[in-house]
């Protein structure tokens, strides 16, 4: 029984994603709907994003530190591991997770109140396709996830790079060697392929909790919930496949 | 003209409409009326496309809709102006911009023309003085004005409103009512009203249609609901006290 109901909410999602595109809202109303898209999910980020990376960087450079003990082992592999930890899964997965947190539940709640308040069916009473005109403008602007999780990346080995210099764990000198040491730039690419399919996953997972809910208020606070821990494991599930597809092939 | 032949509605194998079968004429106010629960609000999303019904064909003017394709049916929307129970007022949009919404989705009309149409309805709705607000900065009784004045500044064929005066003063009720019936015989709209207010019924009960559990129990107009001898209208009719003693009053002076 659980099964049927897990394959047939999967059916919805998808059927729900075809009919995103379908019908498109005019242009002249679309492009303030991405503005404001942009401003809620985009910016309105930036300052947690920002706070939790140059910690976070901070941090993994200082513990990299504190576990380097064995004198053999030279200092700029804390600038090398810290680039590593950074930019392959702290920006591009944790800080997507913390987002399904934040710009999720905001996605879920805003959009199931609009559900228990009946706006939807306002919006389908006068013809609109709502699915367009709630969802594609939050797709859209999150096409620019990938600078958030580049300003994330370069704030983290900043972090990283004050944390061991001024901790007095290693030279700046030292950290930078650290840092272009092995770089791969393939690397990148997995870190920014990744990125998008998050985007992704954030734009529709959330989306898609609030549209289909059912109930009142308390409710919309429920599905915010439910909405977070889908979002997450999705995101976790695909940085894993992704990680197996284009690294370890 | 909107024709309702034999709608049926279910919910979890409850079934809310037992075969509704009534026309809904253009240019008048129609009238659901029953008690609460009785469906009222289902037979109107049902109308609406919002409930699609088990069985049965609802048709407006010809075109039936379940017949219709997903586009058609899109098209027919833009014709309908609908006034939710609770408004449904977009509330991320100031009052101007829920009202210039359904222009700006729909029609090609410079900002201008929008900016002329928009501050004619809010006139004609009397809310002169609140453009700039949003919905949760006004009353409930003006929240309703705007739903209206959303509602009807595309000039629709097909206007529905669902208890357009629940929870508003009786003065203010009146003012609405007599604000839809008006604009209702202005442009020739087929306007369909869901209601328990007496008050409404007496004003601009032009066609009632009465449904008693999902099914509709009677039919008729204003005048013919004060004398007919259905058990389960005047049940209903009479079930405030006020109307029971105007009765009183009449068959003393009969
Ligand atoms: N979406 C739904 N799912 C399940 N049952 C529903 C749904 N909508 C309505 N019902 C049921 O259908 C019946 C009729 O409801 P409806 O909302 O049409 O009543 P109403 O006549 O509009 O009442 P009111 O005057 O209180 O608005 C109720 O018993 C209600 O529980
Ligand atoms: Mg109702």
């Amino acid at each position: 029984m659980m099964l049927v109901r897990y394959l047939s909410q999967i059916g919805k999602y998808f059927i729900m994603l075809a009919e995103i595109f379908k019908k498109p809202t005019k242009w002249s109303v679309m492009r303030g709907l991405v503005f404001k898209e942009i401003d809620d999910l985009i910016i309105d980020s930036l300052g947690i994003v920002s706070f939790i990376s140059f910690f976070v960087g901070g941090v993994v450079s200082i513990q990299t530190a504190l576990n380097l003990t064995n004198p053999l082992i030279p200092k700029y592999l804390i600038g090398f591991a810290t680039r590593q930890s950074v930019v392959l899964e702290f920006a591009p997965t944790f800080i997507s997770i913390i987002m399904a947190g934040k710009m999720g539940s905001f996605i879920t709640s805003s959009i199931g109140t609009m559900r228990v308040t009946e706006q939807i069916d306002a919006l389908e009473v006068m013809g609109v396709n709502s699915l367009n005109y709630l969802v594609f403008p939050k797709l859209i602007a999150l096409l620019l996830f990938p600078f958030v999780i580049g300003i994330a990346m370069f704030l983290g080995i900043l972090g990283g790079w004050l944390g061991g210099v001024y901790g007095g764990f290693l030279s700046s000198s030292e950290f930078i060697q650290g840092l272009q040491s092995e770089f791969v730039p393939f690397h990148i690419v997995y870190a920014f392929i990744k990125t998008v399919i998050f985007a992704l996953i954030l734009a529709t997972i959330p989306s898609f909790h609030g549209y289909y809910m059912k109930g009142g208020a308390l409710e919309v606070g429920k599905a915010s919930t439910v909405s977070f821990v889908w979002t997450s494991v999705i995101i976790i599930l695909a940085n894993y496949i992704l990680t197996q597809l284009l690294l370890a092939s | 003209m909107i024709e309702v032949k034999n709608v049926k509605k279910s919910f979890n194998g409850v079934e809310v409409l037992k075969g509704i079968s009534t026309t809904f004429e253009t240019g008048k106010t129609n009238l659901i009326i029953g008690q609460s629960g009785s469906g009222k609000t289902v037979l109107l999303k049902s109308l609406l496309g919002i409930h699609t019904p088990d069985s049965g064909t609802i048709s407006f003017d010809g075109r039936i809709y379940s017949e219709l394709t997903d586009d058609e049916r899109r098209d027919l929307r833009t014709e309908i102006g609908m006034v939710f129970q609770g408004s449904a007022l977009f509330d991320s949009m100031t009052v101007e911009e829920n009202v210039a919404f359904p222009l700006k989705m729909f029609t090609n009309k410079t900002i201008a023309e929008i900016k002329e149409r928009v501050d004619f309805v809010i006139d004609r709705v009397h809310l002169e003085n609140a453009h700039t607000k949003k919905p949760s900065e006004i009353s409930g009784g003006m929240q309703k004005r705007v739903a209206i004045a959303r509602a009807i500044v595309n000039n629709p064929k097909y206007l529905f409103c669902d208890e357009p005066n629940s929870g508003l003063d009786p003065k203010t009720s009146i003012v609405i009512d007599n604000l839809i019936q008006e604009i209702t015989e202005e442009y020739n709209i087929t306007t369909v009203i869901n209601t328990h207010d007496m008050n409404s019924v007496m004003e601009i009960g032009e066609k009632i249609v009465f449904l008693k559990q999902g099914v509709l129990a009677w039919e008729g107009s204003k005048r013919e609901i004060f004398k007919t001898d259905n058990a389960a209208v005047t049940d209903f009719v009479y079930s405030s006290n006020l109307f029971k003693k105007i009765r009183e009053a009449q068959n003393k002076e009969v």
